[in-house]
């Protein structure tokens, strides 16, 4: 399906329609929707009423009592997360959050305002767990859960990112995102996912990554690395996998292990650790730092990530290394302790480099990759030339999670500016804590719904193009997989001329190794500068 | 819809007050049964949602950062909008609470030709809230002058400051003006702004209304239909010394502001209003980000069933062997 051309996509109309919001039905409009999740995908994972089905069909095949199942999951649920019943009890609705979400900027549908994209729950709430909305129905904002409500609340629930810009800016911190997970919790009860976290997820739980990589590919995919790399660097690494008494587990997300440009993150990750002489192992097992489950239930989330730990322990490392990853790092940071501690098999995590104590992770032994790169540079323990990313005019994209859910601003700048010469910030509604969605996080990531991605991607690639046009940025850095993944093709739509790049494949590539030959490309395989002759 | 609903059904209240009194001398029922009712509503109503959402656990831990996280010493971390500790948490919800921290960081899209798409700095909703919020604390501790004698200090200096400008008899206060000017602009913006309109409820307007109706008979009251302050204070005093009796001459106004009161007091615990409670018990506010540091505990987190390392080997056993992968069966 063709995609509408940019100036066509960029007339956006704000104001809401005529008719009241709970008079007016969603419109499935093809690119703005993903595809259903498949049948087996439920079924590996053993979770409710796998079938096909199909988005445009009339009959979505629910349970005979979907009605049921999905109120009761709410009054359940309401009683189990107070930020669920706070946030469904006390929105005051003045506003504040509708301009601030990148689908209602970049679409202009009344529905992707959060606040109202959280009333499309509210009023069920209200009709079924309140006494005023039992009995005052709509004038207290309460409405009946018939078939067309509940499609679309499945048809906003997968057009919010979990990204968290709103809450930042309500007064009582209202968070979309707990309230599209445990929408999604909901929707999940009775079957409705959609194909593209429902798979990764059956391939996650089986395989250990997203992806599907069994272990000899795995292995494969860095055997290639550890090719270019000797090529490159005339360095050969040799990773180890699965290896027990390694100090450290190492654990990305298998995109990066995968698919351009994170491949390049990854060599650059290899590179480091060779020079560092750091006692580490990868895991064919934990193969993924990221987590689908996150985007289908909570319940999901936690089968999904299990095996990380498991994985630490059977190889009886010291500590969990995490690489480039958002929504990884929102699940690492903010719920593995909770669901996995206490963790007293590992020991406080210590760069064996440095001697820093990462104190701030002294309980979950998680330490993010650019803590523990950007403590190497402060120490003088890299020597790094900033020249070789000299073709490189570079900005930097703080993903969602890295930056709300975790608050890691600095060290990924620090690193930044210590292997690259041009560096340039976006204006600064749109970075750091204010940081726009890359338009496709939560799983969000398919291709059948790009059109939804381009209008959500709208608000930071508009971002990108002023300091491109201001500074000549060609070069959008990242931390998170996802975003590697889709900021490609949201930049060739919007902003063409800007690539996109991980932190670690710029510090691969500004890393002078000891013995290393005499560079002439880049990981990429580009020149370096100076070097084009070459 | 909405807004007229709630518009009539504020009229219709005033409208029962004054017939009531009015007509029907019930003084005794609206100056004494209906405000020891509303009275006990609101106390026991809070307290009941407030109960109710504290016994509701807290499965994790999920602060919205606004800042850098505490790292490294070489690192200055943000202490408040991105709180380690519980003295940082309480900073950034004493800031939430007292100057709507989160409001004033609002900003304003617009999109442009170019296209391009900006975003301005909007303080008007965090003006018009701070004063709307602060303005009616003010005033409300005004009128402790009517339940204590003596009047404490505070609320004389309170009145002082209050009345600096020194124009008019009665005095007028500041405060009175800035008051009905906040809440017409948060119902002007609710009416003119096209998505805050699309967004409302009726139980956004009723609000609105009943308390710029209470604003309004408190002004008609002190400014123009003057009412016997005496007679009020001694009913007032009356009734929080349980010893409730009805002075006569009081004038059917105060019947109504009171009567309106009585009903915001009541209507508070079912409403949206409870942000007032709420706004303490937000999970993405209140809660410190250390959580790598120290374990949150879910009280109801259970055990899930996983995939298992034993399981993997066993599917891909061969594979791995035949890349080199160690196994721990061979």
């Amino acid at each position: 399906m063709a995609n509408p051309k940019p100036e066509e996509l960029i007339r956006i109309d704000h104001n809401p329609p005529k008719t009241a919001w709970m008079d007016t039905r969603p419109d499935f409009k093809p690119g703005m929707f993903c595809y259903a999740s498949k049948a087996k995908s439920l079924e590996y994972v053993g979770m409710p009423n796998p079938r096909q089905w199909s988005v445009k069909d009339e009959d979505w095949k629910l349970p005979e009592n979907w009605q049921e199942i999905f109120i009761e999951g709410l009054r359940e649920r309401v009683d189990k997360y107070r930020s669920f019943r706070l946030f469904l009890d006390i929105c005051v609705r003045c506003g504040a959050c509708a301009d601030k979400c990148h689908f209602y900027i970049g679409g202009g549908d009344p529905k992707n305002m959060p606040v109202l994209r959280a009333e499309l729950l509210r009023s069920i709430y209200r009709k079924y767990c309140t006494t005023s909305g039992r009995i005052m129905g709509r004038i207290a904002g309460a409405r009946d859960l018939t078939l067309d409500v509940l499609k679309e609340i499945w048809y906003y629930a997968y057009q919010c990112t979990e990204c968290r810009r709103c809450s930042l800016f309500c007064p009582y911190g209202i968070d979309t995102a707990e309230i599209t997970i445990l929408a999604r919790e909901l929707l999940n009860l009775l079957g409705l996912n959609i194909d593209w976290i429902a798979g990764p997820v059956a391939n996650c739980y089986r395989t250990g990554n997203h992806l599907g990589l069994q272990p000899h590919t795995i292995k494969d995919s860095f055997d290639m690395f550890v090719d270019d790399l000797e090529t490159i660097s005339g360095i050969k690494v040799s990773p180890t996998f699965n290896r027990k008494g390694a100090e450290i587990l190492v654990v990305i997300p298998s995109g990066s292990m995968f698919a351009d440009p994170g491949t390049f993150t990854t060599m650059g990750e290899l590179l480091l650790f060779h020079e560092l002489g750091l006692d580490y192992t990868w895991s064919t097992f934990a193969s993924e730092g990221g987590d689908f489950g996150f985007f289908t239930t909570n319940e999901m989330a936690k089968r999904l990530h299990s095996k990380i730990y498991a994985e630490a322990k059977r190889l009886k490392v010291k500590w969990i290394l995490g690489g480039e990853c958002g929504h990884m790092w929102r699940v690492w940071h903010q719920y593995h302790n909770t669901w996995f501690g206490p963790v007293d098999y590992l020991e406080e995590p210590v760069s064996p480099i440095t001697g820093t104590r990462f104190e701030n992770a002294k309980s979950n032994k998680t330490v993010h990759i650019t803590e523990f790169t950007a403590d190497l540079i402060k120490n003088g323990k890299l020597n790094l030339d900033p020249k070789r990313n000299d073709n490189l005019i570079v900005t930097y994209h703080d993903s969602c999670n890295t930056a709300r859910g975790m608050g890691l601003l600095e060290e990924p700048r620090y690193i930044i500016k210590n292997v690259c010469n041009n560096f340039y910030e976006m204006p600064e509604n749109t970075i750091r804590e204010q940081t726009f969605c890359c338009g496709s996080g939560s799983g969000l990531n398919a291709s059948e719904n790009m059109e939804q991605r381009l209008r959500g991607g709208l608000p930071r690639a508009n971002a990108v193009r002023h300091v491109h046009k201001k500074y000549g940025v060609n070069m959008l850095a990242c931390i998170c997989a996802i975003d590697r993944a889709v900021l490609p093709p949201l930049m060739d739509y919007w902003v063409p001329g800007v690539a996109v790049t991980g932190v670690h494949e710029m510090v691969g590539n500004a890393l002078i190794m000891k013995g290393e030959k005499k560079r002439t490309t880049n990981l990429r395989g580009d020149p370096l500068p100076g070097m084009e002759g070459e | 819809m909405g807004l007229l609903f709630s518009f009539f059904t504020v009229v219709i209240l005033g409208v029962i007050a004054l017939v009531g009194v009015r007509t029907m001398h019930l003084q005794y029922f609206f100056g004494v049964v209906i405000p020891y009712l509303a009275f006990a509503a609101f106390i026991a109503g809070i307290v009941y949602r407030v109960l109710k959402w504290a016994r509701i656990p807290v499965p994790f831990r999920i602060p919205t950062t606004a800042g850098q996280e505490k790292s490294f010493p070489w690192i200055k971390s943000n202490t408040i909008d991105n709180p380690f500790t519980s003295l940082g948490v309480i900073i950034r919800m004493a800031l939430e609470v007292l100057v709507f921290r989160s409001l004033f960081r609002n900003t304003r899209m617009e999109l442009r030709d170019g296209p391009q798409i900006t975003y301005g700095s909007t303080k008007w909703l965090w003006m018009a809230g701070l004063a709307f919020h602060w303005t009616f604390l003010i005033i409300l501790t005004r009128h402790l002058r009517l339940f204590f004698e003596p009047v404490p200090f505070f609320v004389d200096i309170l009145e002082t400051l209050d009345g600096f400008f020194q124009v008019g008899a009665p005095v007028l206060y500041v405060t009175d003006l800035i008051f009905l000017g906040a809440v017409t602009f948060l119902f002007l913006r609710r009416v003119i702004i096209p998505q805050v309109r699309y967004i409302s409820l009726a139980s956004d307007f009723f609000p609105l209304f009943l308390i710029g109706a209470i604003g309004g008979t408190g002004v008609l009251m002190r400014y123009f239909l003057k009412t016997d302050v005496v007679g009020i204070k001694e009913l007032m005093m009356s009734l929080i010394t349980f010893s409730p009796a009805v002075p006569a001459g009081i004038g059917t106004i105060f019947y109504i502001h009171l009567f309106l009161v009585s009903a915001l007091f009541a209507y508070f615990p079912m409403s949206k209003l409870m942000h007032m409670a709420g706004v303490f018990l937000s999970p993405t506010r209140n809660l410190a980000n250390n959580n790598r540091a120290v374990m949150h505990v879910n009280p109801w987190n259970y055990p899930v069933k996983a995939h298992t390392y034993d399981e993997y080997e066993e599917e891909f056993r061969d594979k791995m062997k035949s890349v080199g992968l160690p196994v721990e069966k061979e």
